[in-house]
């Protein structure tokens, strides 16, 4: 919306009127789910790596602050250079910083959320450097001018056919293939020329280890390797919460993450650094710089309960699996996270105000829950922002944005009717002789009936006699 | 920003110390438990790479460098970059010499480079125009040593160069991955670069996990600036959830298994 408000409730509209678009999800979900379950044949393996992994992100988090000052200090001995960001904004204008010095007009990127949360590349862009996506699938979303609607698949929206026309319109000499083979080598030509040419690389981190100061990435198209190798200078975009304690927490993180993300054992690579080119040695960047972005992430920190959000290492599992996202798609939530993670930690970064709808686009199935490979407590957080949403002055940015005073009034209503057997029996009976002649554009029935003013539900029927009646009819005496 | 830096540490210790968190103990002895037998351990690694259509050439300690020039000819592989510092790189320009067709190159425009158009030809021997032309006999794939800094040999690396040839420090079982320790001699780009990349595997070297190779090998005491795992060739399904090979790394990746 205009506002920045995140209208759930009409784009999820518009996109279940898509068939092409639910035909793509479908077939890419449906693919994603049996390729992970295939690769947990195991199920005591399954829960007992699954207890390491959360075990690791917890013992993170328990020592956050300790582990980013041992990442700093082990990361500059080994000559990264470090920088802090409390705000998009900042983290922006050390990138911006970066690039002048080095006098930067072309960047190249492998796939980062973080940039996607700064809006890095439009930054860039508004200053005149060339930024190129190279993971393929952020490369084609950046030439359509879209949003990545998957963390891990960008452009699972859009099918073979699509991609044809785009390529045939944006790359010069294209040919009109719908043929993916084809596709990715006119990918890999112009990429690797862009690769040769950048000034800078840019990437994410998968997890940065404090005992080493190593930065883990993990990626299958060699892209990733390119940015970070390639380029003169390396630039580093990482969550604060991204930080693990021993080298040996890698390989757990590293254990899940594919298998859960696309049902693959391992990606084809898992990229390490560890500094910038040593002297002696013939490649590597120059200059490697870490950015550790806070964004919010220190506030979902401060509340024992939301805390556990930050466990996440963006698998995209709980997306494959939300009966939600499957059918409307990532764009529906007009964020960077979409899905069920993206439902709890949006608003916890944008605010409830502009992003109290998230919360609400779950059906509660626990689906998400069942396959996070850290455990993280998706569906009970929901219930919290919810309830924050409602609720001011809570923990929460904008808490309490979502307040009625309607809503509030019934609520109070219902709780003293309850309280009171006398209210009780006066309202059940009075709803079981009149409920059914209520018509259903009364106010609150009028949102279970009715979607855009249309008649789509029938409105629920009370029983003619109250659950008490029918209990003393059988003999069962009131307490 | 030192003032961001501090303002962020400073609350998040307000934070922790307000609500400490104590996380269950890790226990890693689901990952410990993974074993398999001597013997199994190669046949698995290979399943499961060429899964991932990673090829496998066997060869021995004293036959290698004859089962490397042979593949290299079979596949048209006109120029073979190598590490001239290492061991493994000593005893290729020693055998290369001693068949008679050393040519080592000091990197420039070769049009013998040009004859594999490298970004059209995924697999050169499933080309269109059919396997290229192997080389005469006497005539050896050119070896263009590694031996200055990628500013340097940027161009050419990217247009010139068929195949890249390392070492490797080892291979995991559980999931089919080479060990690579990128190092002064061997640089980062040998193995990312070359459209073919060539590694060696020594059949003595197999673990059973990532995390038993890292402990012990010690990484934690010294790690290089760019460990990696390697898994397979370059690949991606972001067109459709349609497997495609060789986008940005290597379109084929062939382990060189040597065994004592």
């Amino acid at each position: 919306m205009a506002d920045g408000t995140v209208d759930f409730a009409a784009a999820s509209r518009a996109a279940l009127q898509d068939p092409q678009l639910r035909g793509n999800f479908r077939r890419a979900m449906d693919g994603l789910m049996g390729k992970r379950a295939a690769q947990f044949p195991d199920a005591a393996e399954w829960r007992g790596v699954r207890e390491l992994a959360a075990a690791v992100r917890l013992r993170a988090l328990a020592k956050l602050p300790e582990l980013l000052e041992r990442l700093e200090e082990n990361c500059s001995r080994n000559g990264i250079t470090v920088h802090w960001a409390a705000t998009t904004a900042e983290a922006n204008a050390i990138a911006l910083d970066i690039l002048r010095k080095v006098d930067a007009k072309l960047v190249v990127k492998g796939k980062s959320m973080v940039t996607e949360e700064m809006h890095l590349n439009a930054v860039l862009e508004d200053h005149g450097i060339e930024v190129l996506e190279s993971d393929l699938g952020e490369y084609i979303v950046q030439l359509d001018g879209t949003m990545p609607s998957h963390i891990i698949m960008p452009a699972i929206h859009l099918n073979t056919k699509q991609i044809a026309h785009l390529f045939k319109r944006k790359i010069k000499d294209a040919e009109s293939r719908e043929d993916a083979a084809y596709l990715t080598d006119l990918a890999r030509r112009v990429l690797r020329a862009k690769f040769l040419a950048a000034d800078v690389g840019m990437s994410g981190v998968n997890a940065a280890v404090a005992e080493t100061g190593t930065l883990c990435l993990i990626e299958n198209e060699g892209n990733g390797r390119m940015c970070t190798t390639v380029p003169p200078v390396h630039i580093a975009f990482m969550g604060l919460e991204k930080v693990v304690e021993k080298l040996e927490d890698v390989p757990p993180v590293i254990s899940l993450l594919p298998r859960s993300a696309t049902g693959q054992p391992i990606t084809t690579y898992v990229n390490m650094i560890s500094g910038p080119r040593k002297s002696g040695e013939k490649d590597g960047p120059r200059e490697v710089h870490l950015v550790i972005l806070d964004n919010g992430r220190s506030s979902i920190y401060a509340d024992p309960e939301l805390r556990d959000t930050l466990r996440c290492i963006r698998c995209g599992a709980c997306m494959n699996h939300c009966p939600v996202y499957t059918k409307v798609g990532g764009h529906a939530y007009e964020a960077p996270y979409p899905g069920p993670i993206g439902k709890i930690l949006v608003p916890q970064i944008e605010g409830l105000e502009t992003r109290g709808a998230l919360p609400h686009a779950c059906t509660m199935c626990n689906a998400c829950v069942e396959i996070c490979p850290v455990k993280i407590p998706i569906v009970e957080i929901m219930g919290r922002l919810r309830v924050e949403a409602v609720r001011p002055g809570g923990a929460v940015k904008d808490g309490g944005a979502k307040a009625s005073r309607a809503e509030a009034m019934v609520w109070s209503g219902w709780a003293a009717m309850n309280a009171s057997p006398t209210a009780y029996r006066i309202a059940t009976l009075a709803m079981s002789r009149l409920g059914n002649a209520a018509p259903s554009s009364l106010p609150l029935l009028k949102d279970w009936t009715r979607v855009d003013n249309e008649a789509v539900r029938s409105k629920p029927r009370f029983a003619t006699r109250t659950l008490h009646d029918l209990a003393r009819a059988k003999g069962i005496p009131d307490a | 920003m030192p003032d961001a830096r501090s303002a962020i540490l400073a609350k998040l210790r307000a934070d922790r110390d307000a609500h400490p968190l104590t996380p269950p103990a890790s226990d890693f002895t689901p990952i410990e438990a993974k074993r398999w037998p001597d013997d199994d351990r190669l046949p698995r690694i290979r399943r499961l790479m060429e899964a991932v259509h990673t090829e496998f050439l066997d060869a021995t300690d004293t036959d290698w460098p004859a089962v490397l020039r042979e593949f290299l000819a079979r596949e048209g592989v006109g120029t073979l970059l190598y590490a001239p510092e290492t061991e493994v790189g000593k005893r290729l320009e020693r055998e290369w010499e001693r068949e008679g067709t050393h040519e080592v190159e000091r990197v420039r425009g070769d049009p013998r480079c040009e004859r594999i158009d490298p970004c059209l030809t995924p697999h050169p021997s499933h080309a269109p125009h059919g396997p290229l032309p192997s080389p005469g006999a006497g005539e050896g794939p050119t070896l263009i040593p590694y031996d200055k800094p990628i500013e340097d040999l940027k161009p050419q690396l990217f247009t010139a160069i068929d195949a890249g040839l390392t070492t490797t420090r080892g291979a995991i079982a559980e999931t089919g991955s080479l060990i690579l320790w990128p190092s002064a001699d061997e640089p980062r780009t040998l193995s990312l670069v070359p459209h073919i990349h060539i590694a060696l595997l020594r059949a003595d070297a197999l673990y059973d996990t990532f995390l038993q190779a890292m402990r012990e090998q010690r990484w934690a005491d010294a790690m290089s600036t760019n460990a990696l795992l390697i898994s397979g060739p370059s690949k991606t399904a972001d067109i459709e959830q349609t497997l495609a090979y060789g986008v940005h790394g290597p379109k084929r990746l062939v382990v060189l298994v040597v065994r004592s």
